[in-house]
């Protein structure tokens, strides 16, 4: 769980630092995506790279999803006779709600595939004017899917305000001091990735990138 | 204070069970919540009706017998208190309360609100005891312990073993009862020789006992009363990491 959720956060940091480009203008930000298709050449031929990240990252999500069921499974064994009267959380939010915010975002990231890799459910849908695909995805008349990519990237935050604590503690972290601290740089890295990520879709919506 | 009670009646292993009402009237606020159904138990064997069973020994919160989950709350609402130790004043006249077991696959329910808690024997009989001579006590000074490490010692020692931390946890998991056993051994000398044998075991025995895993959702130290810190957790994952890489304890390698 924390390997390869760990595996998934170091992804989300260099996707987002790569969204952010889109700040840079059309061209750089098309560069870049273009770039992405050429990293390793000449040693390795055309977009093997690509396929060699994207095959980890399968693999690491594989991995945190068949981790996440083998523990929802045990918990369910665990308790067959459930409580008549159930309090509400009284540990943490967002540790509670890590499967099914979870499974959100699997959806999400489905669809934002079919969304800006492939260019299936995009209006443009253009592989060589991925800056294009962009500006239109998050055009103010499609406010729904703005208002989607939102709800999703919140609940990666969630996700990752436990997760990476819980990452953390997986992987030994032991003293109340490093507990506060560890809670602390999950919920500040939680918010700085919402934040990173939420800005280029709401930069397109208020015209700020056409 | 006038009072609600329904309660989880179950007259064996095999029953099935069921939240049965029972108004109590003429309540004490300074009674205990357990001499509160020591109350209504009286009126129920007057009245010639098999009285509600439940744990208790002690009642003053130290031998972790008593463990009732009230209203949705292991211990009832008051924090770092066992339901012996709770008062009836932390509840309102008129109030509805739900009274129900710990509710575990490794907890069964013998009876009523009594389960059956030898599973936690059971991860303690895998490693939970240190191998040095008992006897007489020896010369203080003669094993140094650093403050530090005697005082997280002490606070995971002050586990009563009452199994609230697995009636909180959502996964159902036993590990905060299990951790705060494997870090009182690990964090002093007389603990060291079965360290990492010991780590391997308890968590073995854990899981074989039917207990989920942990997913440091931290409801377990919310109702802990004793106050165990979810850090222990931590403490018990370090070692286990270092088990698994050393192996040098483990026969035949």
């Amino acid at each position: 769980m924390a390997v390869t959720g760990i595996m998934l956060v170091l992804f989300l940091v260099a996707h987002m630092l790569g969204n952010l480009k889109v700040f840079t203008g059309e061209t750089s930000f098309d560069h870049y995506a273009h770039w992405l298709r050429d990293i390793g050449k000449p040693l390795l031929p055309g977009v093997w790279f690509l396929w060699i990240l994207r095959t980890a990252l399968v693999v690491a999500v594989i991995g945190h999803i068949w981790a996440a069921t083998v523990l929802a499974v045990r918990a369910r064994a665990a308790r067959p006779v459930r409580y008549a009267h159930r309090k509400k959380v009284q540990g943490s939010y967002a540790a509670r709600t890590m499967r099914w915010g979870g499974v959100i975002i699997l959806l999400f990231v489905i669809y934002h595939i079919l969304d800006l890799t492939t260019g299936t459910l995009n209006p443009v849908g253009d592989a060589s004017n991925p800056y294009g695909n962009v500006v239109a995805d998050f055009a103010p008349d499609r406010w729904y899917v703005t208002l989607f990519y939102t709800l999703a990237i919140v609940t990666v935050g969630f996700h990752l305000r436990h997760g990476l604590f819980s990452a953390l503690r997986s992987l030994g972290q032991q003293t109340p001091r490093g507990e506060r601290r560890a809670r602390t740089a999950a919920l500040v890295f939680a918010v700085v990735l919402c934040a990173g990520y939420l800005v280029v879709p709401f930069a397109v919506l208020t015209g700020l990138v056409s | 204070m006038n009072l609600t009670l329904r309660i989880w009646r179950q007259s064996g292993p095999q029953d099935k069970g069921r939240m049965v009402t029972y108004p109590v009237d003429d309540v004490s606020p300074d009674m205990s919540f357990l001499e509160m159904l020591d109350v209504l138990n009286e009126r129920l064997i007057l009245a010639g009706e098999e009285p509600v069973a439940f744990d208790h020994d002690c009642r003053e919160g130290i031998c972790g017998m008593c463990g009732l989950m009230i209203n949705g709350d292991a211990h009832g609402p008051q924090r770092g208190t066992t339901a012996c130790q709770l008062h009836m004043r932390q509840f309102k006249d008129g109030e509805t309360i739900d009274i129900e077991p710990w509710r575990a696959r490794a907890f069964p329910v013998i009876k009523d609100l009594v389960v059956n808690r030898s599973a936690f024997d059971k991860i303690i009989a895998a490693g939970g005891y240190i191998t040095a001579p008992t006897g007489s006590a020896p010369e203080a000074h003669a094993a140094p312990v650093a403050k530090a490490n005697a005082d997280a010692a002490f606070e995971s020692a002050a586990c009563i073993g009452c199994g609230a931390c697995v009636a909180a946890c959502p996964n159902g998991s036993g590990m905060l009862f299990t951790a705060a056993k494997v870090t009182q051994l690990s964090l002093l000398p007389q603990g060291q020789p079965e360290r990492y044998t010991r780590v391997i075991g308890m968590v073995d025995a854990h899981d074989e006992a039917g207990f989920g895993g942990c997913t440091n959702a931290g409801e377990c130290t919310a109702v802990c009363p004793k106050g165990i810190p979810l850090n222990t957790i931590g403490r018990l994952n370090r070692d286990y990491l270092t088990a698994t890489a050393k192996r040098g304890d483990t026969p035949g390698s």
